[in-house]
């Protein structure tokens, strides 16, 4: 034993003896999870947040979060003598006055972007491989609540520096507020603490921003990663991998050592963005006064969907009882938006209801093989991502030579046309990518080598496939779907009847598949 | 009414570009010159007499100024009157210019080309505040770092980096296709110059943050992050989690 060992022994029995931490270390450490690389991109979004947690604290230390007017006195000439409010002037100050100032600055909205767009292909692989169902569906709901309040946290966020931009996004917001019916402009009266814009909404959106959704993120992050730590990791399916066990490598030493290189790449490529890429110029966008705005006010890629919609929607109004109604905003701004998450949030529990599974499920699909989830995936980012070039519609139309008119019109009819067209090509693909793996399970791989037949017929000469490979290709269920009778034994209808046609229509239409190879198949193929 | 015409082409040439005094004789060779050129390239569209037609308006009164900023910008002579006129490689050179605008003017006045003098933005101009009158009254269309920016049906507020100084405060007075007119009432001389100032002051400002991205707010942001922040980001993740050879 050397030195070092007998001191490093003396110090973990020293720890040990007064906290007990080796039985429990021993049992966490080593701990397996499976690899894959889709497994580590929500761990990117845990890297973002620590990122944003370091570099926002940062920011506060000099940041004023106040609408008191002052006038800027600091080191950028073009806005010099001007009015602004101590929260704007304070920015500007960071920006240019504070060492590494501008750099943090860049840093924490470029992490706010890559945190947002981390949870989307996050969301993306769970749902594409089904890792939402049981035992998972408070992991996933909490998860949608994660986006949702990423969402709110990062408008919140640029919203802060009161620049031109940020104050035309706050205008937007108590205009969706005001769309509520009724009670609209008395919430907006007391969201702003009077008419708009006010002195409060600064320091109201401030505490939210650094105290209370922070706060909320730490709590519902660390019960989502001790869901996860619970109910284990998922795996993807292949030879030896079952629904009792975990195939992969223990948290000591490899995914200690690749989780912690791994965040120091995540913070390396947002610093490296931060020095190279300018984000939110704030000093270019001007102080916020109510009477300016800036051709091609955007908000950021999260919430650009939003604004696509808002932009698309026809000028619909309507007046009850001395209200007015706007559809035009209420409807793009927040029915589609709540009819979007709040469905969103339920899947798990509608895909089960569909299938009639309630059976855990540790083993992920392979997205082919649930073509009905796919199609509605595929169909739900169709309609986002039209949605999101109509919120760039200015800048698009400039930069291609287009006109706003005909991005506009493409996307307010694209918007109903798309997704349902993307739904029925993608449950084609996944059939069409099912038949492709029956050939390639039944007929082997095609090596490309031709071989010409003592009588003069040409044949490509197939390979079988490995015995892992057909697992993989048929190690999938294939449930019929639910039956459901619409009368009992005696003819008597059952109640509910009408739901139960729409379960079994839709459990229909998601048992689609291509019946997969079974043992007889390959007896049969093999005796001709 | 030739004394009056003649007077009236005095006053008009007297504060054209060209702030050296010029001879009569050489102020009407220069008229001249210019309605050759009107009549050669200009009056098929204008019309022989600046009446203007059906496809093209009136030119009575629209001044230097206009004449100046048309055609010494390459809008004038239009090539392609589909939506909206383009700055493009002028056709004529600036001592054509210059014969066209004494010409068009000489017929009718209006506003004239600000000479150097009046131009001095440098000196006359305050950039915060000409950035505030930008923000105010310019920044809906031209965007707030005056990139350009688009209006409706294909028709555009153009970038206003690398024009000149002349031609900016040109159509400001004149308000050529889209854009209002900003009398001297609305905006003081001062004041234009001071926006000019601004301007030219975010022309020339160095990228402080790093790459600007074209200077039109979050869309480009989103892109870089979604192409090269995640690409990068899986790209990792995938290098990762591949297994050791």
């Amino acid at each position: 034993m050397t030195a070092s060992e007998r001191i490093a022994g003396t110090v973990a029995n020293y720890v040990d003896e007064r906290t007990g931490a080796a039985k429990w270390m021993k049992k966490n450490l080593n701990k397996v999870f499976p690899d894959h690389w889709s497994f580590l991109l929500g761990e990117i979004a845990l890297y973002s947040f620590i990122i944003l947690l370091l570099s926002g604290t940062f920011l506060t230390f000099w940041f004023d979060p106040s609408q008191r007017e002052v006038i800027y006195e600091g080191a950028y000439e073009p806005l010099e003598g001007l009015k602004m409010s101590a929260a704007y002037a304070s920015t500007l100050h960071i920006s240019f006055e504070i060492r590494g100032g501008l750099l943090m600055r860049q840093i924490h909205h470029w992490a706010a972007l890559i945190f947002m767009a981390a949870i989307v292909v996050h969301l993306m692989r769970v749902y594409f491989t089904g890792a939402f169902r049981k035992p998972r569906e408070f992991n996933w709901i909490i998860g949608i609540g994660l986006l949702t309040l990423g969402i709110v946290e990062g408008f919140l966020g640029y919203s802060l520096p009161d620049d031109l931009l940020s104050g035309t996004g706050i205008r937007i917001a108590e205009a969706i507020i005001q769309a509520l019916p009724v009670v609209g402009s008395y919430l907006a009266f007391f969201a702003f603490g009077g008419a708009f814009p006010g002195e409060a909404f600064i320091p109201r959106i401030y505490t939210v921003h650094v105290l209370l959704l922070p706060g909320a993120f730490l709590a519902l992050i660390t019960i989502h990663l001790m869901l996860v730590w619970y109910q284990k990791h998922t795996q993807y399916p292949g030879p030896g991998r079952t629904e009792k066990n975990v195939v992969g490598y223990p948290l000591f030493p490899v995914y200690m050592a690749k989780a912690g290189g791994f965040f120091f790449i995540v913070f390396g490529v947002t610093a490296f963005l931060g020095a190279v890429a300018s984000i939110n110029p704030i000093w270019l966008y001007g102080p916020y006064t109510p009477g300016q705005i800036s051709a091609g006010s955007q908000p950021d890629w999260y919430m650009g969907w939003l604004d696509g919609l808002v932009r698309m929607s026809p000028p619909l109004e309507s007046h009850v009882f001395g209200h007015t109604i706007s559809w035009n905003i209420l409807i793009p701004g927040l029915i589609v938006p709540g009819i979007l998450f709040t469905g969103m949030a339920l899947y798990p529990f509608i895909e089960s209801w569909m299938t009639g599974d309630k059976r855990e499920h540790h083993l992920l699909d392979r997205p082919r093989n649930a073509p009905n989830r796919t199609a509605l995936g595929v169909m739900s980012l169709t309609f986002m991502l039209i949605a999101l070039i109509n919120g760039g519609n200015d800048i698009i139309a400039i930069t291609f030579d287009l006109t706003i008119n005909q991005i506009m019109w493409f996307s307010r009819i694209g918007i109903f046309v798309l997704p349902p067209l993307a739904f029925v090509i993608t449950k084609r693909l996944c059939l069409s990518l099912q038949r492709a793996d029956r050939d390639l399970v039944l007929h082997g791989r095609e090596t490309g080598r031709l071989v010409m037949m003592p009588h003069g017929e040409f044949v490509e000469v197939h390979e079988p496939i490995s015995p892992q490979k057909a697992w993989l290709l048929t190690q999938h269920e294939q449930n019929p779907p639910l039956a459901l009778e619409e009368s009992d034994l005696r003819g008597v209808r059952r109640p509910g009847v009408l739901k139960n046609k729409l379960r079994a229509r839709l459990s229909k239409a998601h048992a689609v598949a291509i019946p997969k190879v079974t043992a007889d198949d390959l007896k049969e193929i093999e005796h001709h | 009414m030739l004394a009056l015409l003649s007077i009236g082409t005095t006053f008009s040439i007297a504060g054209a570009a060209t702030e050296a005094p010029i001879t009569a004789a050489e102020r009407s060779a220069l008229i001249d010159e210019g309605q050759r050129i009107f009549l050669k390239g200009c009056s098929s569209c204008h019309g022989i007499n600046l009446e203007g037609s059906a496809i093209a308006p009136a030119l009575l009164g629209v001044g230097a100024a206009s004449v100046d900023f048309q055609v010494a910008t390459g809008r004038m002579p239009v090539a392609d009157m589909s939506v909206q006129i383009a700055r493009k490689q002028p056709v004529y050179d600036e001592k054509q210019v210059e014969a066209l605008a004494a010409y068009v003017s000489s017929l009718a006045p209006g506003p004239q080309v600000p000479g150097e003098s009046q131009l001095n933005y440098e000196r006359d101009g305050s950039t915060a505040e000409g950035g505030e009158l930008f923000r105010t009254n310019c920044a809906m269309c031209h965007n707030f770092a005056a990139q350009g920016g688009a209006l409706s049906q294909g028709k555009y507020a153009p970038t206003l980096m690398g024009v000149e100084a002349r031609h900016i405060y040109e159509a400001m007075i004149t308000g050529p296709q889209s854009m209002p007119v900003f009398s001297d009432k609305t905006i003081t001389p001062n004041e234009k110059l001071s926006m000019i100032k601004w301007i030219k002051a975010v022309e020339a400002e160095p990228q402080l943050g790093g790459a600007a991205l074209g200077r039109v707010g979050p869309v480009t942001e989103g892109l870089l992050v979604w192409t090269l922040g995640l690409g990068l980001l899986v790209g990792v993740a995938v290098w990762l989690a591949m297994k050791a050879r």
